[in-house]
């Protein structure tokens, strides 16, 4: 559902670029919002959030889902933890879709979706372990769980199927959400050269916090 | 035939099953639900994957003779047979709050042994006892249970789907921590609790031949099962 919001750029208490393919991550307080904004158009920001008191309880794509009873993330959308918590409500969307079950990208994946030989490349999994080490060293792959796709357009069909399109982002549009508690917020911004959803170029997204 | 049990409904299993055999599961009743996750028997960090299980097959749900892919490219089993044709992997598992809000209270001291169980509290019992935990818990597998989705991204039930002796049969291709449950789907709409029961059978697998419908199916399946071959070659 599109939905803008009345957020003025101006007044946010926090504004941050990640460049295309790196991590970047950040504590956001309850009752602040949080806007990524797609700064050039279908870039995957690749996004994970954990209780900041309590990383055990952290974003759960399933429990999002069932709560919902829905597949897409948009306005009115609520971010479900492993415990039941609402981490963050969406409050604005420009982009009105935003996927959950098409997870992130790593070195072994590339090696099944694409070819043995792409196992080199830079992949999400890769910068999620690098982020949960700036938190903590005792946080790795076993904290690494099925993300948040925001831009990302992957439909499924009545019949089953399941396909990566063409993004239905553009330049400048955006998604906002509420914390409803503290929260680590986790992006990688996805480097992923093998797959058509961004055009084969990675780009840089840009995030806001308003008090 | 190796092993054959049945687990009650809202019951809970946990083993490892080696890889080169085959766990069959038979809805005994019709209706049945399985919810599963699988592990690495060693290297426990390594889980199921549903989005790589998904976007490696271009697949929204899971049949003969697609594949269920770990997180480290590689597969945990193939699914090689399968009269039900459809089985859910994308609305994970009933919690304590919406057993609750179904179903009503439905405590031990009341009802004992058909008290009201939900199936994240039996993985993470099942979990406990391989040392695992909360931060192993990832999207489950709900077999026999078939889930729709409308071009708008709704999710509805479908009833009626499976049939008493329905049964879907996998081969384990690495050496996996199998944790399944028999709690109802948290979309069954029937308002009463009323989990089913369901056979286990656990037999040696046919040697996998280069034309095995499950890798021919995608050469995503190919590749992930050349990951676990070098895999099982260095480990073992």
């Amino acid at each position: 559902m599109l939905t803008e919001s009345t957020l003025d750029p101006a007044n946010a208490v926090y504004r941050q670029v990640i460049k295309a393919g790196d991590h970047w991550s950040h504590v956001i307080k309850k009752g602040q919002t949080f806007r990524i904004l797609d700064l050039e158009g279908n870039q995957a920001a690749d996004t994970l959030f954990y209780n900041a008191h309590d990383p055990v309880d952290r974003y759960s794509a399933s429990d999002t889902i069932r709560c919902q009873q829905a597949l897409y993330l948009t306005t009115g959308s609520k971010l479900m933890s492993t415990d039941g918590n609402i981490l963050l409500e969406i409050t604005a969307d420009t982009c009105g879709r935003h996927d959950t079950l098409g997870g992130a990208c790593s070195r072994e994946s590339n090696t099944m979706r694409y070819a043995l030989e792409k196992e080199p490349m830079h992949a999400c999994r890769d910068s999620f372990i690098c982020g949960l080490h700036h938190h903590s060293h005792d946080l790795g792959k076993r904290d690494i769980t099925c993300n948040i796709n925001f831009f990302m357009n992957v439909p499924v069909t009545p019949e089953g199927g399941l396909s990566f399109e063409d993004g239905i982002s553009a330049p400048g549009r955006y998604v906002e959400m509420l914390a409803h508690m503290d929260v680590i917020a986790l992006i990688s911004n996805c480097p992923q050269l093998n797959n058509p959803c961004n055009a084969y170029n990675p780009t840089p997204v840009e995030v806001l916090i308003w008090d | 035939m190796l092993h054959k049990e049945t687990l009650t409904g809202a019951g809970m299993w946990s083993k490892v099953i080696k890889r080169g055999r085959t766990l069959k599961l038979t809805d005994l009743e019709g209706g049945a639900n399985v919810g599963m996750l699988l592990y690495n028997a060693y290297e426990k960090h390594e889980r199921y994957n549903m989005p790589d299980t998904l976007k490696g097959q271009y697949i929204f749900h899971l049949k003969y003779p697609y594949c269920l892919h770990s997180d480290m490219g590689r597969l945990f089993a193939s699914i090689v047979a399968d009269s039900v044709g459809w089985h859910d992997t994308v609305s994970g598992a009933s919690d304590a709050e919406s057993v609750k809000s179904k179903y009503g209270q439905g405590d031990y001291q009341e009802l004992r042994n058909d008290f009201y169980r939900n199936a994240q509290e039996c993985f993470l019992i099942e979990l406990a006892k391989w040392g695992l935990g909360k931060r192993d818990l990832v999207p489950n597998i709900n077999w026999f249970s078939k889930i729709v989705a409308d071009e708008e991204g709704k999710l509805s039930f479908v009833e009626g789907h499976s049939k008493a002796g329905d049964s879907v049969e996998l081969r384990f291709e690495l050496d996996t921590l199998v944790v399944l449950n028999t709690c109802p789907h948290p979309f069954d709409p029937n308002p009463e609790y009323k989990p089913k029961p369901v056979e286990l059978s656990i037999s040696e697998a046919a040697p996998v031949s280069a034309d095995d419908p499950s890798l021919q199916i995608r050469s995503e399946n190919q590749r992930a099962y050349h990951n676990t071959s070098v895999y099982n070659q260095l480990r073992f």
